[in-house]
């Protein structure tokens, strides 16, 4: 049976995004953290292409990788911030941190696994609806009125963000 | 294998989100935490893309799409925060953030 391109692009993609995910939890400087960052959520943008969603991957590079890190990268290099000090974290953590995390990515592979059976595949293609089109006509019908309250967030962000980071003046 | 169960892009997106969790809970650099939150959300989107195609329906695009709003202006109001800490505290450690602990 021969190997189709979705399933390279997802194995490809997938390990990018799963290795650069590990890259941002274990190194310890923010910026190496921050380009991680970008690479999985690149990775995650051609998944989306593969899931038929044209719109979301758009968005993800645009607004995710472009705009959202781009701040993140700033604050980084406006702060300053170095390697993080390494400090003895408690006993509880220590201990139970790891395997509790790995009892829970085990305990949700296993009901999806159960959930979701292995006829049902993904190719590319199978979905059509994500198109700018459709997303609109949801956004301006359906999904009207969290549409207009997200207006409403993004104003009081921005004012948030306008008074907490604003000089003092004496 | 001619074709990818849906499962395993849950599986994905699963493991991503317990890495963003592994990285909030071990990491002490409060940019750091947030860019694991980041990673969080980044998860829980693959997932709603992949139950978006599996039930042939455009809602979960469009959770997607009000999750990134959300998180662009958490992103602005978090990192004015950090600023605001930073100018305060000169420290980006959470470890030396915890008056409301003390």
């Amino acid at each position: 049976m021969p190997i189709t391109p979705d399933v390279i692009l997802f194995v490809v993609f997938g390990l990018i995004a799963v290795l650069a995910a590990i890259n941002v939890v274990v190194q310890t400087h923010p910026i190496s953290s921050a380009i991680s960052l970008v690479a999985v959520m690149g990775s995650l943008a051609m998944l989306y292409l593969l899931l038929g969603a044209e719109f979301i991957a758009a968005a993800q590079v645009i607004v995710y990788a472009g705009a959202v890190m781009v701040l993140f990268v700033f604050v980084i290099m406006l702060l300053n911030a170095g390697t993080e000090v390494r400090k003895g974290r408690s006993f509880m953590v220590q201990l139970l941190g790891v395997p509790l995390l790995v009892a829970l990515l085990g305990l949700t592979a296993y009901f999806v696994q159960r959930i979701y059976p292995a006829r049902e595949t993904v190719h590319f293609g199978g979905f059509t609806g994500g198109s700018p089109q459709d997303i609109g006509h949801a956004l301006f019908t359906t999904y009207l009125l969290p549409f207009e309250v997200t207006s409403a967030l993004i104003l009081i962000a921005i004012i948030g963000a306008v008074v907490l980071a604003r000089k003092e003046i004496d | 294998m001619t074709a990818i169960p849906i499962s395993w892009f849950l599986t994905l997106s699963a493991i991503l989100f317990v890495l963003g969790v592994a990285g909030f809970l071990f990491r002490r650099n409060i940019i750091t935490l947030f860019m694991s939150i980041e990673l969080m959300l980044n998860a829980v989107n693959l997932s709603f893309v992949t139950f978006s195609y599996h039930n042939k329906d455009v809602g979960g695009h469009l959770f997607t799409f009000f999750v990134m709003v959300v998180a662009a202006a958490e992103a602005a109001v978090g990192l004015a925060i950090i600023l605001t800490i930073f100018k305060n505290r000169s420290t980006l450690n959470i470890d030396d953030v915890n008056t409301m602990k003390d």
